[in-house]
């Protein structure tokens, strides 16, 4: 994974709550089986709208989203940030993130910034003010920088290092393949089993 | 509708303010199951290591899963705790033909491939165990009580039903747990819901679960499991207890549960993969200690009562909007907080509904009956029961999707494809269908639909299309008489 110290960027209002990942990303775009060229799909109806602040020339190539509260809501699906990293967003800074959406962020290097509502209010104010705003977010201070406005964020500690770090989550749970070894000896009978297609 | 509640903590204490299991006496039931998956404890702000019972796969969040396996050159750590389905994709019709979207049959093929080359048990369109991954799993008796259960889908909490740790997992995750078996998580907080009392006649599990998400918002149960507590839940059977547990992640929980009990483990016993002899014995046992100790603190409470609930119905674009069927199209000026009436005004226009309109007059133009909230045996008998000798009004089309092979095949069985035909619906197999459309099964662009699924996002169902999430009755109901409606209101 790609290591994210600082971000600094044009900053993309959307002043929508509870963006959903169905809005993110429709459906109909997770036929796909690959990992990435999701750009197209980000915001996809909402995209229709010539007005729709995607299509605003002034933040072409923003790389830092700032949203209502409540965003990444509903489905698991990572595309949605397959999608907002395609894009080349690097940073959603936002009131309250849905859990999984979070999550999922994190393994994909896109930072989850949380902050107060009226931060995000605040900022938006910022963005009105100077469409096109740059705006620099430092994951190691947890601060983002608007003009002569310095805001800190939450993301937690464990999330923060592995994203500076740019680490592999798998590679580091198989540093304890002898604790899940042990603990697999100790698994009840009466756990489910399937029946796998062929023996390993 | 509802009674008191325990303010939903807007600040969440910091982790190291709070106990660890091993200080606390009393414990609850995703506490319990917690302590006992715990492969490794976190230190220094590190997750804990957590073991996954059971992986269930299905074709949409998994290639790039099995892609990335493929390049470190991984193994599925464990091939007997992983099971997979096709179901998001699958269509309805004509299941024995080649899948006419090339697209969606790359998907599929593309799950084959990785479940021949990796070993993984796959059940596929026309086997009898195919069907939506959260009907599959309970069905063949692998979602058990005290176990944790993982899918690429934000609806496996459905499985917390059963006394289970059940939550949904991006890609990266699905990756993760096919190399490692483990999860590196934070504990979850623990929220309360209590339901007291008996439900009335006509209303649901789904009316319930509809009521809670309207009370705690879409975000009240970001980061919560939330347990279903108290003697209305205690009374419903194990498909209404996964309806509700289904729908947990709609109010921003990525998990809910249910403390099992004997109707549980009736549910449970003799079905394929349930443990049998002496391991039943010892299984059920382990699970009668389960349940939430006496006096174990929640980190939230929330009471509804049972008695005062009626059926539900939503009005916006996201499950919390809803209200009684009874009552009429909210009026956003009434809204005090800025962001929810800037969102009930967006929503309204999407949905073209005029504030004060009674609910019971909207009319659809579609019902769509399915989905892994409501497409089990029970729920298609409910919907039975309301249409049986009835017809259904001429302009509405009506699809009835069970949730798996075996589901289609029981109803066939007991008639009741019979009573869905000469009502005139369609009776499809089965599958996610109309609840995503990644199907063909889609609403077209303006068209309003009673849905017993969870999602009223706009274009869930298909591009500018307008959902009402609704319980099967209430589907039924409307699919008589054209506008959203219970079976209160049909003639006899």
């Amino acid at each position: 994974m790609e290591k994210f110290e600082t971000v600094t960027g044009v900053a993309m209002p959307l002043k929508r709550s509870n963006v959903d990942t169905d809005q993110i990303i429709p459906a109909v775009y997770l036929k796909r089986v690959t990992k990435t060229g999701f750009e197209d799909a980000l915001f996809a109806g909402w995209r229709q709208d010539p007005e729709f602040v995607l299509n605003q020339p002034q933040f072409a190539g923003a790389q830092i989203l700032v949203a209502g509260p409540d965003f990444g809501t509903g489905s698991s699906r990572e595309h949605a940030v397959w999608a907002l990293r395609d894009w080349g967003f690097r940073v959603v800074v936002s009131a309250r993130f849905a859990d999984i959406f979070r999550g999922n962020s994190g393994k994909q290097g896109l930072l989850a910034a949380e902050v107060e509502e009226s931060e995000v209010e605040r900022l938006w104010a910022l963005m009105d003010a100077q469409p096109g705003l740059e705006v620099t977010v430092d994951l190691v201070a947890r601060t983002i920088v608007a003009g002569t406005e310095t805001f800190a964020f939450q993301v937690d500690d464990y999330t923060r290092w592995r994203l500076i770090e740019g680490l592999d989550d798998i590679g580091l749970t198989l540093r304890d393949e002898e604790a899940i070894t042990r603990f697999e000896q100790t698994r009840a009978a009466w756990r489910p089993k399937t029946i796998p297609a062929r023996s390993l | 509708m509802s009674t008191s509640t325990t303010p939903v903590s807007a600040t969440p204490e910091t982790d190291a303010a709070r106990p660890t299991l091993a200080e606390k006496t009393t414990l609850t039931l995703a506490e319990k199951i917690w302590r006992d998956h715990l492969v490794k404890k976190g230190e220094d702000g590190t997750p804990d290591l957590l073991y996954i019972d059971l992986h269930l796969v299905h074709e949409v969040t998994s290639p790039q899963a099995f892609d990335g396996l493929r390049l470190a050159d991984r193994p599925v750590r464990r091939l007997d705790l992983t099971i997979a389905t096709e179901d998001h994709n699958t269509p309805t019709l004509a299941i024995d033909k080649p899948i006419a979207d090339l697209t969606s049959r790359t998907q599929i093929e593309t799950l084959r491939r990785n479940a021949e080359e990796f070993g993984v048990r796959l059940h596929s369109l026309g086997d009898v165990e195919q069907g939506i991954v959260h009907v599959v799993g309970p069905q063949l008796g692998l979602t058990m009580p005290g176990i944790t259960v993982v899918c690429g889908d934000s609806h496996t909490s459905t499985h917390g039903a059963f006394g289970a740790m059940a939550f949904g997992i991006g890609t990266s995750e699905v990756e993760h747990v096919l190399a490692t078996q483990t999860l590196p998580l934070k504990p979850f907080k623990t929220m309360a819901i209590n339901v007291e009392g008996t439900l009335k006649p006509g209303v649901t599990a789904k009316d319930v679960i509809l009521a809670v998400i309207a009370k705690i918002g879409t975000g009240g149960g970001q980061g919560y499991v939330l347990e279903y507590r108290g003697s209305a839940i205690r009374q419903l059977s194990m498909e209404g207890r996964m309806t509700i547990c289904n729908m947990s992640i709609e109010a921003g929980a990525r998990a809910g549960m249910v403390a099992p009990d004997d109707t549980t483990f009736e549910y449970l016993k003799g079905r394929p993969h349930a443990p049998s002899g002496a391991d039943w014995d010892e299984a059920v046992e382990y699970w009668r200690t389960l349940p939430t100790d006496e006096g174990a603190a929640f980190d939230a409470e929330v009471f509804l009562d049972a008695d005062e609930l009626e059926p539900f119905v939503t009005w916006g674009t996201n499950p919390g909007q809803g209200v009684s069927l009874s009552q009429s199209v909210p009026d956003p000026e009434a809204i005090t907080d800025a962001n929810e009436r800037a969102a009930a005004e967006r929503a309204l226009e999407y949905m073209d509904l005029e504030a004060g309109t009674p609910m019971k007059e909207i009319p659809v133009d579609a019902v769509f009956m399915g989905s892994c909230t409501n497409s089990r045996i029970e729920d298609l008998r409910a919907f039975a029961s309301v249409i049986e000798g009835r017809t259904k009004a001429e302009h509405v089309r009506v699809m009835v999707v069970p949730g798996s092979a075996r589901v289609r095949l029981e109803a066939e069985a007991e008639g009741l494809d019979k009573v869905f035909l000469d009502f005139g619906a369609e009776w499809r197999f089965a599958g996610c269908s109309m609840c995503l459309g990644m199907n063909p099964d889609q609403l077209a662009p303006g068209e309003r639909c009673a849905s017993t699924s969870n999602r009223n996002f706009e274009g869930r169902q298909g591009k500018g299309g307008r959902t009402h999430l609704v319980s099967p009755l209430v589907a039924a109901a409307t699919a008589v008489r054209g506008t959203l409606s219970s079976p209160s209101d049909l003639e006899a």
